[in-house]
């Protein structure tokens, strides 16, 4: 085991016990510290319940998962990761800054402390004014920007992000990818990011796992070496099309299975 | 505030118009309602039309500025004006009401907490919760009575119990379907935070079950009204709404607008209780707006 990795999964599976649905088998996944990557398939081929297991949420029915060089369990407990939905999940009876501070309060941080770091997180998340509205002033960008900096409001290692722009218009959608690479770059942290959109993916990834259905699992691992920073420019480069033809060409069969559902049911 | 990106109006601008638009409403409603009774009431007695059984006179159907007239006659030779009497049984009965509302949201709301986090408990517990609200106030208002006595406690407690006893059930229904109404994405945030039950309760499940709360706590508000009226009946207790209703009873073959009279102070007393609670919860309830009609 590679004590340095920030997850590391061995033939992690989960079966769903109504109608032995097999969600994931044999998942193997080591994931580097400060790695940006993506888990990108077609609908029920698992990702959201990966990014579930490593988080402590859905226990995996077979197989390892190591977080942190920890149990994914004791992960959990230490306050290791924070999460994001694709819905903002924002408490309606809390401000915007007391949304961002619930978990430094159940961390037990004190008043001053608090305060402190939200007013950077908004900084970060360029919502500097708003810390006295409610979620639903908000538009749903800005409400999905308050979300990440709560998850980020008390430093985790690990950012797990699940479809966190799939409920966003395109343009918000390709502004927030940009400002997520500054956060990332700027807080060093590691993530793991599921989506259905491609360019999204390639955009944002240092790696994309591509995944199929039935059973779930990992079909191909596609590193995307552009260069850092990324910019608008980025996607309009032609190793962008490239990289992006490849994972879409891994999605639609690249192990010789077809993702098509009526033919995976076929086997 | 540097940029406001959504033009939604402060919180705490008063907005005159919508209350401006209640008031007329009220007022046309009752207007209304005046018109229907005096017009029911002149067609019954010029053309001797009947309901059923129902025959329209004084004695039945009595003027309503007859009823509010009444109001401000004395209740009994020499005696002070009825509405006097009636502010002071309404204080009465609105003390046995208040207490036996706190007892009663109290009891219910521990109670759903406890049956929500015990499957075990709710099954085993339920059906009698359930089968307690079918026992007639009648049967065991005696019971609470000596039990309250035989401890020493004033006879108006008798009746606050009684009046717990009515409110404590919708809260405790409404808490358990409250407390299962947080999201289940925010509940896996709160584990995501290796929060403990504790805080999942006071800082999401609570919260989250604030508008069936407050809905409960409605029903409860003038539940507890009635239910204090009527347990003053049984608990032979004069000071009340209830004492004055059994007493204005006795005497309404010679005056039947003071029972009227009682009963829209009785009315009055079950509607300012739930303005009450209407009143904090627009206070404590922080939604959006859509949510809070």
């Amino acid at each position: 085991m590679t004590e340095a990795a920030a997850v590391s999964l061995r033939q992690v599976g989960r079966t769903f016990a109504a109608g032995n649905v097999v969600a994931l088998e044999a998942i193997d996944l080591e994931i580097q510290p400060r790695e940006f990557i993506s888990l990108i398939g077609p609908s029920g081929c698992g990702k959201s319940t990966l990014l579930r297991i490593i988080g402590d949420l859905i226990q995996p029915s077979s197989g390892e998962v190591v977080v942190n060089g920890k149990t994914a369990h004791r992960a959990r407990l230490d306050r290791d990761y924070g999460i994001v939905f694709q819905d903002a999940v924002l408490y309606d009876w809390r401000t915007v800054a007391r949304n961002i501070a619930l978990p430094l309060e159940l961390a037990g941080w004190d008043r001053a402390r608090r305060e402190q770091r939200v007013g950077e997180m908004l900084q970060l998340v360029e919502l500097t004014g708003f810390e006295k509205r409610h979620p639903w002033e908000l538009s749903g960008g800005m409400q999905q920007r308050v979300s990440i900096a709560r998850a980020l409001s008390f430093s985790p290692a690990l950012l797990l992000m699940d479809e966190p722009f799939g409920a966003l218009d395109e343009m918000t959608r390709e502004r927030l990818n940009a400002e997520l690479l500054g956060i990332w770059a700027e807080t060093g942290s590691t993530v793991v990011f599921v989506t259905h959109s491609i360019a999204e993916a390639v955009f944002l990834s240092t790696r994309v796992a591509v995944m199929s259905a039935r059973p779930g699992r990992i079909t191909q691992i596609v590193p995307i070496d552009l260069p850092q920073p990324r910019t608008q420019a980025t996607r309009e480069d032609p190793s962008f099309f490239e990289l992006v033809t490849r994972v879409r060409a891994a999605l639609h069969g690249g192990s010789g299975r077809d993702t098509d559902l009526s033919l995976a049911e076929a086997e | 505030m540097a940029s406001m990106a959504v033009g939604c109006p402060s919180r705490f601008a008063f907005a005159w118009r919508p209350v401006l638009l209640r008031a007329v409403l009220l007022i046309a409603v009752a207007a209304a309602l005046w018109v229907l009774w005096e017009t029911f009431k002149w067609v019954g007695e010029t053309t001797g039309f009947r309901l059923g059984v129902f025959e329209v006179n004084d004695r039945t159907l009595p003027h309503l500025h007859d009823i509010i007239g009444q109001l401000f006659e004395p209740s009994r030779r020499n005696g002070p004006l009825l509405i006097e009497v009636l502010w002071d049984a309404a204080l009465f009965t609105a003390k046995e009401a208040a207490v036996g509302f706190a007892i009663g949201a109290s009891v219910g709301f521990t109670l759903g907490v406890v049956l929500h986090h015990s499957r075990f408990l709710q099954r085993g517990l339920m059906p009698y919760i359930v089968a307690s609200q079918t026992v007639p106030i009648l049967a065991i208002a005696p019971m609470v009575v000596i039990w309250t006595g035989s401890r020493g406690l004033p006879s108006w407690f008798s009746v606050a119990i009684i009046a717990a006893f009515l409110t404590f059930f919708p809260v405790t229904i409404n808490t358990l379907r409250g407390l299962d109404s947080a999201d289940p994405r925010a509940l896996e945030l709160m584990r995501s935070y290796a929060a403990n039950r504790w805080s999942i309760l006071w800082r999401l499940k609570v919260p989250a079950s604030l508008p069936y709360l407050f809905t409960a706590f409605k029903i409860a508000a003038t539940a507890s009204v009635v239910g204090a009226i009527i347990g003053e009946l049984p608990s032979s207790i004069q000071d009340g709404l209830g004492g004055a209703i059994l007493n204005f009873n006795q005497y309404y073959l010679s005056s039947p607008p003071s029972l009227w009279a009682t009963n829209l102070i009785a009315a009055l007393l079950g509607i300012t209780f739930f303005l009450i609670v209407a009143g904090v919860e627009h206070l404590v309830v922080r939604r959006a707006p859509e949510h809070v009609a």
